[in-house]
């Protein structure tokens, strides 16, 4: 091609930039997340339909990622307050709803999000089997194990989100998920240091972050729905 | 050389890069324009211009951030060092007293790993010691709203809550910047959660006081942050407005444009609402917060 039509062309293209430009700005304004239409299309292509519910690629596979960890806490949270344990107390009936409330408000918000930009996976199907849901100390031991799984999910997922946008809204919701954590180990372990001991708690003074791999695997023993996490991102 | 392309590649790395150009007009129009007359061997080095402002002073901003942190870590750990050992301290229990130590470690831990990240970046980590605050909150008169801080133990939790609160906002606030750098990320991430712990805790050990424990009648404390609800009454109008700054816009119900009150057709009332999300507060809001605290 010659210079004069590579002129040209480089021209064309660069308002054709800016066009896309303003409609990518019309979408942050008009309240839409922000979305590639060209990544969306590509979470389709990788499916392993035989192994499992697929997360998909990009930032909307680590969305769903997050849906599939709220969904397993509101569906516990649920049980927890639909079958109270024997000898709940009035402060923790008052803690249990009100995170019941948040984990479902995470999930529903998850789903909303996701289906503004791609199609959410599926409600998975829980196994709870190891739960004894009359007994408080398997009851808040699971929720422990929940609420800190949590927090390093979102610590280690959010390097994998490349919008800042979601960024922004997973850090909206794992400080929350730190508060869950620190009063369900105080409820267990009342007074003192339990709620940021060194277990969850280095001595950088650093939280737990974990890969999604490691989160799944933990989360495996309460989800019957296989979860295919191939695809996400790793960096 | 196929513009589109190059941005559509881009794009699959960075989805904020029409973001990032629309920040910089003028360089997008002076790139329109020069393609118009530049001959084609030229266009690479005009678009890499272009990119570098868009990405520019990228190392900058981190070690800013990191020093804001810093900041905020050094107030932190150097009120706890004073909280710990001060007259206020001496009426809380055994119990309270290992928290509130947990919580002075950590602090002291987040500063000298910032110092470590900071220098680690060639960046120069910002210095501060005892000397350097008023906790009275009075800007160095030591006669602020919060003069009794280290006398009164129900004062001595509330400022504590008002900072750990703070404290969470301001690393949210900060994610976005951090992008670039997926290592300082992740440890900005593992701090704010440990900063949203103890937020959880001071307000528990609030809500375990005996009255009068400085929580306004009618609302009951809780680990988490309802509506814009500081969960504290000084009894002092100038120490509420000041404490109030650090919850305003807690109080948001809708998120990325979805109502999240009955989202879903689920029961989900206001406050559970407000809960489920903690909200950011910018740079220039936590510093305004903390002016007075700095000599």
């Amino acid at each position: 091609m010659d210079s004069q039509t590579a002129v040209e062309k480089n021209g064309t293209e660069a308002s054709l930039l800016e066009k896309k430009i303003h409609r990518r700005k019309f979408f942050k304004f008009s309240g839409v997340a922000v979305a590639s239409a060209a990544f969306v299309a590509s979470c389709d292509k990788n499916d392993d339909d035989n192994d499992g519910v697929n997360l998909g690629s990009g930032d909307v596979g680590i969305l769903n990622y997050a849906y599939a960890l709220e969904q397993l806490e509101a569906a516990f949270y649920t049980q927890v307050v639909l079958t109270p344990y024997s000898g709940i107390s009035a402060l923790e009936t008052e803690y249990l709803r009100d995170i019941r409330d948040h984990e479902v408000a995470h999930r529903e918000f998850f789903k909303a999000a996701i289906s503004g930009v791609a199609t959410p996976i599926p409600n998975l199907e829980v196994n709870f089997s190891s739960i004894n849901f009359t007994n408080r100390d398997s009851v808040l031991g699971t929720a422990k194990a929940f609420e800190d799984l949590g927090v390093s999910a979102y610590n280690g997922a959010g390097k994998l989100l490349t919008s800042p946008v979601y960024l922004g809204l997973a850090g909206k919701i794992v400080s929350v998920e730190a508060r869950h954590a620190a009063i369900i180990r105080d409820l267990i372990t009342p007074g003192g240091t339990a709620f940021a001991n060194a277990e969850v708690v280095n001595a950088m003074g650093l939280d737990v972050a974990r890969t999604p791999p490691e989160v799944l695997a933990i989360a495996a023993t309460f989800l019957k729905t296989k979860i295919n996490a191939s695809n996400l991102p790793t960096s | 050389m196929n513009l589109k392309n190059i941005i559509t590649e881009i794009e699959k790395a960075d989805p904020e890069v029409y973001e990032r150009l629309d920040t910089r007009r003028n360089s997008m129009k002076q790139f329109a324009f020069a393609g118009k007359v530049l001959a084609a061997a030229a266009v690479p080095f005009a678009f890499g211009s272009m990119f570098k402002k868009a990405y520019g002073q990228t190392n900058a901003d981190i070690v800013g951030v990191l020093n804001f942190a810093l900041t905020l870590e050094y107030l932190e750990s150097e009120f706890y060092k004073a909280a710990v050992t001060s007259t206020a301290a001496a009426t809380a229990s055994a119990a309270d007293k290992a928290a509130l130590t947990l919580i002075r470690d950590h602090e002291i831990a987040h500063v000298a790993f910032l110092r470590t990240a900071i220098s680690g970046l060639a960046g120069t980590p910002v210095s501060f010691t005892a000397a350097s605050f008023d906790f009275s909150g009075g800007n160095g008169s030591g006669t602020g709203p919060f003069a009794t801080a280290f006398l009164d133990y129900k004062v001595l939790l509330a400022v504590a809550q008002t900072f750990e609160d703070t404290g969470v906002r301001a690393y949210k606030g900060q994610a976005d910047k951090l992008i670039p750098n997926n290592d300082v990320l992740t440890a900005a991430l593992q701090i704010h959660s440990v900063e949203a712990r103890h937020a959880a805790k001071v307000r528990q050990m609030r809500r375990a006081l005996a009255a009068p424990n400085l929580i306004p009648a009618g609302v009951t404390l809780q680990p988490w942050i309802t509506l814009a609800q500081s969960g504290i009454d000084t009894g002092n109008a100038g120490a509420n407005a000041a404490i109030q700054s650090s919850y305003a816009g807690e109080d948001v119900t809708t998120q990325a444009g979805a109502n999240i009150v009955n989202i879903g057709g689920q029961t989900i009332a206001a406050n559970e609402a407000s809960e489920a999300f903690d909200e950011p507060l910018t740079m220039a809001q936590v510093l305004t917060i903390v002016d007075p605290f700095i000599k």
